[in-house]
């Protein structure tokens, strides 16, 4: 089908590697967006590359150390990640997971409290312990999310932003083009990977994507002094010290929310900044001089069960549907691999996708928020 | 996995964060004039009203230019805080009038935030500001918040102004007259609008030798009073010129070097083409705005709980376009400056990489990247500071753009030809002031905090490896990472 249109809906991370991907393969890619490309979660995360429960994975692993070279861009990717315990519950916790690690393969190293100090210099004394991953890794989302864009433009793909998609038009159980207020666009398959908009974009097409969308939080530091490992994390925190040394971490609760048509009203920070200062002060003690220069919060949607929904429909027969049920970043070169075998052979070549079929929420409750309580603050 | 959901997401926000540690019915922000004034008012009309003011700021934050652009032009006097105190109190006697009227003082305590909710967020107990001092940060309720944040120096890059002794007119009026701190002996003005005209004038009330302003226009731009005070004083405006370069030494500026060649020994150079209101705050809260060319650039537009006095709702209207103004600055510092000119001073982005829209230098330039620039960028859509941030960290640094946010949207409205209004402004974001994170740290955390905080969202099945679905450790793994939830 080497000559086909795709139109891809949403220039997010997972909808941009996807159009990477098949234009690789020869396809005619356009991306559609309703703004700026990678303008929501896919360039306000925490950067993480490490995505080991994911049927993903190894190709996440594969792929992460080629993508600079392979995208013609920077994607500031660095390896491995340590995770540092500041309880005794959470070194227990940890050790759990280094041990599931172990007898998965993944190569971990436990650290005791003076390895830690020794392989993290902004570390605490305090620290129960560590989990150094030998695997996995972080990358700069705002970076990596353009790079995939200009590698998609260089391979012949289109680009239009500021355009969110307004309707298909269907014909002989296929979507036969995507439109915009704007403009018509014929295309012989369609991904739609918009986020929290998924849901409204697929009602049009007569199917049911279950997700609820949240707003998550991230604060940020002044450069510190580099650390040789820059995936650095734990004490429930997420986060990465990026190449320029701004420490940038996230965790905590979320609020959900209802996501219109038109996607994210805003993505508002709140006093949670103090909640993650205190946390990263702890985990990062010799950093707690350094200011915080900003916070910021993202929307992400997430399945029933917290897993992708990577699926080609059976009706119409021509979409691929894709969220990354918020883990989506990490993942992205893996994804959009999977996508462009969905989307031209019809089956994913490295792994298996069933995991992710849509299919699995076919006997869900029509209350599956509510018995979640994944509903918004009235 | 069988889970037995209880219509509860423990880990979602819901109830968990701290109620405010006081209210007011009035919060004011800023204790200038106006600011002042607005406390006074609410307290007579007997409301409870606090009044903060970050000043006096630290003399760390102060080499930052934080609040205004100081320039390293500061004394070593600027470092003894209780003098800095004693100086606000000596300069604003009306601070007196505001506590005997009952109103709460705070001086050395930054608002870096307020809170409320609406779209996108429904959590918050009630609408807050955060302040901080040198100590901690805290919440604080309120009814009504009165923001008398002033205006700030607008700062222009030309070869050399990343060096001491480059500094704004607000910041040395504050320096000359509240703080009696200003290390400076002879100075180059730029600008002849009021703002210049002024600061020409107090810095030689003050005993500087004024070198003479320099003026981009043909002409003189204020007004035809303080034009002729200026020059009763002997001070000379050099029309139809622009400063190419600050040169400098050790202790910074030693000269400035005009685009007609001319050389003018001086230690200071006072960027006075310019103040812009102070709408951090109001940004950060997402309230509304509107560019206001008369008033100094954006202004807030104004809200029920919300309000803005002073330089901070808008410059007096003189007529004067200070947009169109600073535009032909910009042109022409521009036209007589090289590419590798500093405009970002926090990440050493220069024009050239603003423009290239190149990665720092701490990252490799391949070829496609070398092929990248604006122009290829505008070819998606207009341009936007926040996208080209994050792609050449020009206002990421510490100060958040306040050297260069304004500069930055100039430059990409000359160089895509669009009106300056149709650039979007780079988004503030609270902390609107640098603020370390032990100081805004919630060491007070509510247990019910704690309690919800997990790394992520807390959904059982998201974390579980997929070679372990369906097998034993599927429970271990929620027994051990998830106790307690969905049982």
């Amino acid at each position: 089908m080497s000559g086909s249109d795709v139109v891809i809906v949403g220039g997010g991370v997972t909808g941009l590697s996807a159009g990477w991907w098949l234009a690789r393969s020869g396809m005619k890619v356009t991306v559609l967006d309703k703004f700026i490309v990678g303008w929501e979660a896919s360039g306000r995360n925490g950067g993480g590359a490490s995505h080991y429960s994911s049927p993903l994975f190894d190709e996440e692993q594969r792929l992460w150390p080629q993508m600079d070279a392979l995208l013609g861009y920077p994607t500031e990717h660095r390896p491995e990640r340590i995770i540092i315990a500041m309880t005794e519950r959470q070194w227990e916790q940890y050790r759990f997971v280094a041990e599931r690690h172990t007898r998965l393969n993944h190569p971990v190293e436990l650290l005791d409290t003076k390895q830690v100090l020794d392989a993290v210099p902004l570390a605490s004394e305090k620290c129960f312990g560590g989990v150094h991953y030998k695997f996995g890794g972080h990358a700069n989302p705002q970076r990596s999310v353009q790079a995939y864009a200009w590698a998609l433009q260089d391979l012949g793909g289109t680009i239009v932003q500021h355009s969110p998609v307004t309707g298909f038009e269907t014909a002989g159980g296929k979507v036969k083009a995507v439109k915009t207020a704007n403009a018509t666009y014929r295309c012989d398959a369609v991904v739609v990977a918009a986020g929290p908009q998924i849901p409204q974009l697929m009602a049009q097409l007569g199917v049911n994507v279950p997700l609820a969308s949240a707003r998550a939080e991230m604060i940020i530091t002044e450069p510190a002094p580099m650390m040789p490992i820059g995936g650095i994390d734990g004490h429930k925190l997420y986060g990465r010290q990026t190449l320029r040394g701004n420490l940038a971490y996230g965790g905590g609760p979320h609020e959900w929310l209802d996501v219109t048509a038109d996607g994210p009203a805003a993505r508002p920070s709140t006093p949670l900044a103090r909640n993650l200062a205190k946390r990263l002060a702890e985990l990062l003690p010799k950093a707690a001089h350094l200011n915080i220069i900003r916070s910021w919060a993202g929307v992400i949607e997430n399945s029933p069960d917290g897993r992708p929904i990577i699926d080609r429909l059976t009706s119409p027969d021509n979409v691929v549907v894709a969220s990354m049920s918020s883990v989506g970043f990490g993942l992205s070169p893996a994804s959009g691999h999977a996508i462009r075998d969905l989307v031209i052979d019809g089956k994913c070549s490295f792994t298996n996708l069933d995991l992710l079929k849509l299919s699995r929420f076919d006997g869900l409750e029509d209350d599956w928020r509510e018995k979640r309580g994944w509903i918004p603050i009235l | 996995m069988d889970l037995n959901f209880t219509g509860t997401d423990v880990c979602a926000i819901n109830g968990t964060r701290s109620p405010p540690e006081s209210r007011y019915d009035v919060v004011v922000v800023g204790a200038g004039p106006r600011g002042i004034a607005a406390a006074i008012d609410a307290a007579k009309a007997g409301s409870s009203v606090l009044l903060v003011d970050e000043n006096p700021v630290s003399g760390a934050l102060m080499g930052n230019d934080t609040p205004l652009y100081f320039g390293g032009r500061m004394t070593a006097a600027t470092q003894n805080s209780d003098r800095m105190l004693e100086a606000i109190f000596m300069s604003m006697p009306d601070l007196e009038k505001a506590m005997e009227a009952g109103v709460e003082l705070l001086l050395g305590t930054t608002a870096w935030g307020v809170y409320r909710n609406g779209s996108g967020v429904a959590s918050l107990p009630e609408q807050v500001v955060g302040l901080a001092d040198a100590e901690r940060s805290w919440l604080v309720g309120f009814d009504r918040i009165v923001l008398a944040t002033g205006a700030r120096d607008l700062a222009m890059a030309f070869p050399g102004w990343n060096q001491p002794g480059v500094m704004g007119a607000a910041a040395l009026q504050m320096l000359l007259t509240r703080y009696d701190a200003f290390s400076g002996r002879r100075m180059v003005v730029l600008g002849s609008h009021d703002l210049a005209l002024e600061t020409a004038l107090l810095a030689q009330a003050h005993g500087i030798e004024v070198a003479g302003l320099v003026e981009v226009r043909a002409a003189p731009q204020g007004s035809s009073e303080l034009i002729a005070k200026v020059e009763s004083a002997g001070i000379t405006i050099r029309c139809g010129q622009t400063i190419a370069a600050a040169k400098g030494g050790i202790d910074g500026v030693q000269g400035a070097t005009l685009s007609t060649g001319e050389e003018i020994a001086c230690d200071t150079i006072c960027v006075a083409i310019g103040l812009v209101p102070s709408i951090e705050l109001v940004d950060a809260m997402h309230g509304p705005r509107t560019l206001n060319p008369k008033h100094g650039g954006y202004i807030p537009v104004g809200e029920a709980t919300v309000s803005a006095v002073g330089d901070c709702a808008g410059l007096t209207d003189s007529g004067f376009d200070h947009i169109e103004y600073r535009m032909e600055w910009m042109r022409a510092l521009s036209a007589v400056s090289a590419d590798d000119t500093i405009i970002c001073q926090c990440e050493e982005v220069t024009r050239a990489d603003l423009i290239g829209v190149q990665p720092p230098n701490y990252l490799s330039r391949p070829a496609p990247m070398c092929a990248r620039s604006l122009d290829t960028l505008l070819k998606d859509g207009p341009a936007n500071p926040d996208q080209i941030k994050r792609l050449t960290r020009a206002g990421m640094g510490v100060c958040q753009g306040r050297r260069c946010r304004d500069q930055v949207a100039m430059l990409l409205a000359l160089e895509s030809g669009k009106p300056f209004g149709s650039i979007p402004l780079a988004s503030h974001r609270a902390p609107v002031r640098p603020l370390p994170m032990k100081i805004l740290a919630d060491w007070n955390e509510p247990a019910q905090m704690e309690a919800a905080w997990d790394v992520w969202f807390g959904i059982p099945t998201q974390w579980v490896p997929v070679e372990d679905i369906g097998t034993r450790h599927e429970d271990e793994h929620r027994q051990m990472l998830y106790t307690g939830m969905y049982e």
